[in-house]
């Protein structure tokens, strides 16, 4: 397609700046000593104050990570990771515990304001009764979500803990957790996603500094939707979360993840492990709008996102359900998997992972059978545009006594200009005939019929193009709880303009 | 961090023992020869960290490298008689190569049909460059595989298709393994259709059973602009054996390609497809069937590179997989920058009759342009309830109900093949297989 003249402009207007969320907050903030070391990891776990045991299975993790290489089979480039030339810890100073939100630092606040994250909550922190607002209903907000903050290393603010207390689930940084529940964390870290997992969730063990801990009882459907949003600021930060959430029988929890970071010209790394459990009947809804910074136009700088997320579907029909929505980070290396093993579990992914300009995403799901009658679905959108690489790796395989496993799948690649690349990548290994595995992937341009008729309309080929990947992409966006589709939305068409003509 | 450092194994080391001794005496292709065990001295045996080689894991199915086979005598090659490859009475011109050789006594090479030659391998190699023997896929160059067949390469034959002109006949290059104890043979042939020219080609493999021998046999076939191809691979192979086989193909414009591979015999079998499509137009139908059973082993790792715009291919391939046999699909299709307008669509289906089996696929899509239509379907699973009880409602007994939809289901990659004969024959072979089940 020509590129028309107005086309040329937007593109030139949104080159560098179309990532909104590029500031920077100016704070005062304590590190750790630059680069990795054991001092390093025990200089984390003093500031958290941690138990013994803790600190021994960080450095375990370190030393092993020490013996580790980096991974290489991801369709992914980039240069050598100099992981010395990097800060594994960063507080904003004066940082203790918040009692309220007048304790946390205004910038903090002012930062978390100019990301629209619904901190609203903090007058509930106070104290504060809300009055009714019109519209909304009076007892019971339908559109409350329990927020999680996390600032580089350290998590600022959580709201709704009293209201949550009151329905016995626990919601609270994991440096916490570790403090308040060490029994219940000991007895769940690592088991989903053990210590030598791979190169980058042995990292994370060995220096993640917070993250969110969630548990939810017997029997009890949370109350409102639990959120974190992580935001690297510091420069040369890693970011490295942990996140555990435990569904114990018959419970259900959603869970909502944002990240953000500032525009910068080096690449930041972050290497989060997050480690779902659900035992039986529990259902555990885990959604993540990922848009860390995602480097200029010329592929400068950027998240490299590496990222191990897995559920543990422990219980007989359990069910773990994954919602991502990929639009930032230089590099996406990430593969949320579902570990099918309570007998008539079910696990679904839905992914839409939007390249652009530079980006590189190598994205893509595992569903393990292992236990009987067990279901899995993965919906997968890829959209490619610009100069991007989008590959979809997925995994799929039956366990001997996984009878009656049962897999769909479909996977789609769009491409939009002719220098980008779309890739698919499965693995369907199925080991016992009562499996039935299906799969299906397409990929295609955007059709021009489409884009004619639309702009007939009126409409601009840039709306047009986010109108049909809106289409595209509906059957996953219909899975993000209600209070973050309309945000959705409203990214896949800011990440792809400038991608037409 | 160091290097892993590789441990020869037995077999590796073999190989290398057989290297030094056989070097000197291998006809032609000095050069070649020598560059290519290079790239298997550097990189050993593929295992299973090896991407391509994700589920045959050669370094421990192939535990030894057995010695390379000797050219068969004149009384062995007496005793070769009329091998069919279980063609029936297929009329085909028969080319027969025996462990590795070509056998001229069983071998037709008429030479009044104007628009064909036949040379054997080596004897073409002393006249021509080398430059047809090394022109082969970047996926294939890097290959172990092919990287053995061409350092030991013993013969094979070349055959000619002069342009425009169509051979009715279908030419049946015989493979045999004729040896009474386990050896290791490296056949290698090539096929160059010049344009407009129009050639059926079938390729059988066989050999006794309970003699562990090992085939790696290449074939390469430069089909031109306009050409018609059409590929049948039979293999057949004994019941112990190790074979490996690696089809390079290089189709030019607005050519029409056809290959079928048809595996039930062989204890590890790899059959790799290598297919570049360098012209626009052409279309290309690939497709397999393989039906395992006992603890075979069978591996179709196919790579289809639509290197220039609006060619077409479909790739349906089926396995049907008894007792504890294994089998995997690999396939890949890549699509080049500016390679718009293709068209490509693979499916590959496994049926599995027994819980002990197992099904791998990966099907691949590498696209790098963005006016395409690809796309690809994998299923796996057992026979559909329903229709067995549909069938055997209507007094069907349940094993020939079962004998039915396994025959269905195989049908349709079987179907592809456009020659009647050949496509009666290979049915026959099905119900022979599905008769030798009970």
């Amino acid at each position: 397609m020509p590129a028309v003249q107005e086309t040329v402009d937007q593109v030139r207007r949104i080159d560098v700046d179309q990532y909104k969320y590029g500031f920077e907050t100016t704070i005062s903030s304590e590190k750790a000593p630059k680069g990795l070391s054991e001092d390093t990891v025990r200089f984390i776990s003093a500031k958290k104050d941690e138990p013994a045991w803790m600190l021994e299975w960080r450095l375990d993790a370190y030393r092993r990570w020490l013996t580790m290489r980096e991974p290489q089979w991801a369709r992914v480039k980039y240069g050598p990771i100099d992981y010395q030339d990097a800060y594994y810890y960063s507080a904003p100073t004066n940082f203790k515990a918040p009692k309220s939100l007048d304790d946390i630092d205004p910038e903090i606040l002012k930062t978390y304001e100019k990301l629209g994250i619904p901190l609203r909550e903090r007058e509930a922190l106070l104290g504060i009764v809300r009055e009714p607002v019109e519209g909304e209903e009076g007892e019971a907000p339908r559109n409350r979500v329990a927020v999680d903050a996390v600032f580089d290393s350290v998590s600022v603010a959580t709201t709704f803990k009293e209201e949550l207390k009151r329905a016995g689930v626990i919601f609270m940084p994991i440096s916490e957790a570790l403090r308040e529940h060490p029994e219940l964390v000991r007895k769940y870290l690592g088991t989903v996603v053990p210590v030598s997992d791979n190169f980058f969730a042995t990292l994370n063990a060995a220096v993640f500094s917070d993250g969110s801990f969630v548990y939810v009882p017997p029997g009890v459907r949370c109350p409102m939707e639990l959120s974190t949003y992580f935001r690297i600021n510091e420069k040369n930060t890693g970011q490295f979360e942990r996140t555990l959430i435990i569904a114990d029988k018959g419970a259900y929890v959603s869970y909502l993840e944002g990240c953000t970071a500032p525009t910068r010209d080096e690449n930041q790394l972050h290497a989060a492990v997050v480690e779902l459990i659900a035992l039986d009947d529990a259902e555990i809804k885990y959604s993540t709008i990922q848009n860390w910074y995602p480097g200029d136009a010329n592929g400068k700088g950027g998240v490299y996102n590496f990222v191990t997320k897995r559920g543990d579907c422990r219980g007989a029909n359990s069910k773990i359900s994954w919602t991502q929505l990929e639009t930032g980070s230089a590099i996406t290396w990430k593969y949320p998997s579902c570990i099918l093993r309570g007998d008539g579990s079910r696990g679904e992914f839905y992914s839409i992972a939007i390249s652009n300009g530079h980006q590189q995403v190598d994205s893509g799901t595992k569903m393990l059978h292992l236990g009987k009658n067990t279901t899995s679905r993965i919906i997968s959108k890829g959209i490619a545009a610009g100069h991007s690489q989008n590959t979809y790796r997925g995994l799929v395989s039956s366990h001997r006594k996984a009878k009656g496993a049962r897999n769909f799948t479909n996977c789609d690649s769009l491409l939009i200009g002719n220098k980008c690349g779309a890739h698919t990548v499965p693995y369907i290994e199925a080991k016992n005939s009562s499996t039935v595995f299906e799969h299906e992937a397409t990929t295609s341009k955007i059709s021009e019929d489409m884009l004619f008729y639309c702009r007939q309309r009126g409409l601009t080929a840039e709306e047009a193009t986010a109108l049909v990947v809106n289409g595209f992409v509906k059957d996953v966006l219909q899975q993000l709880p209600m209070e973050f589709a309309v945000e959705a939305q409203k990214l896949i068409s800011v990440s792809l303009e400038g991608s037409v003509g | 961090m160091a290097e892993l450092t590789l441990m020869k194994n037995a077999a590796e080391q073999q190989l290398a023992a057989e290297w030094t001794a056989a070097k000197a005496k291998l006809p032609g292709a000095a050069p070649l020869r020598a560059a290519a065990f290079e790239t298997f001295a550097k990189a050993g045996l593929p295992h299973r960290r090896v991407e391509e080689w994700k589920y045959t894991d050669l370094r421990a199915l192939m535990r030894e490298a057995k010695p390379l086979a000797v050219r068969p005598d004149a009384a062995a090659f007496a005793t070769l008689g009329e091998t069919d490859a279980g063609l029936g009475d297929l009329d085909a011109r028969r080319i027969v190569i025996a462990d590795g050789y070509l056998a001229p006594g069983w071998t037709d090479l008429n030479e009044s049909d104007p628009g064909i030659t036949i040379v054997e391998l080596m004897a073409w190699l002393g006249e021509a460059d080398l430059f047809r023997l090394n022109s082969i896929p970047d996926a294939a160059r890097k290959d172990i595989a092919v990287s053995l067949n061409t350092a030991f390469m013993t013969g094979g034959v070349v055959i000619h298709v002069r342009k425009d002109a169509c051979i009715e006949r279908p030419i049946h290059l015989a493979h045999v393994f004729s040896g009474k104890t386990a050896a290791a043979i490296y056949p290698r042939s090539i096929v160059i259709v010049e344009p407009g020219a129009r050639l059926m080609l079938i390729e059988s493999h066989e050999g006794p059973d309970g003699i562990d021998y090992q085939a790696n046999t290449a074939l390469q076939i430069f089909a031109g602009d306009g050409a018609h191809v059409d590929h049948v691979k039979v293999t057949r192979e004994g019941d112990t054996a190790l074979h490996i086989s690696s089809l390079m193909a290089d189709v030019g414009a607005h050519a029409r390609f056809n290959t079928f591979g048809y595996t039930t015999g062989g204890g590890v079998v790899r059959n790799q497809l290598f297919l570049r499509f360098g012209g626009e137009g052409t279309v290309a139908n690939i497709r397999g069937a393989t039906l395992l059973k006992g603890r075979q082993h069978a591996d179709t790792t196919l790579v289809v590179d639509h290197a220039a715009a609006g060619c077409q291919s479909r790739e349906v391939f089926k396995s049907v997989l008894d007792d504890e046999s294994r089998g995997i699909f690999q396939g890949k299709i890549v699509v080049r920058p500016g390679a718009q307008k293709t068209d490509a669509k693979m499916a590959s289906h496994a049926l599995m009759l027994s819980d002990e089996a197992e099904a791998d696929n990966k099907p691949e899509l590498e696209i790098f342009a963005d006016d395409v239509q690809c796309g690809h379907g994998a299923t796996a699973g057992d026979l559909d309830e329903d229709l067995l009880f549909y069938l055997r409602a209507r007094g069907i007994p349940s094993a020939e109900a079962e004998a039915l939809l396994i025959q269905a289901f195989v049908g349709e990659a079987i179907e592809g093949v456009e020659h009647a004969g050949l496509r009666e024959a290979l049915i026959e072979a099905v119900q022979a297989w599905l008769k030798a089940r009970g």
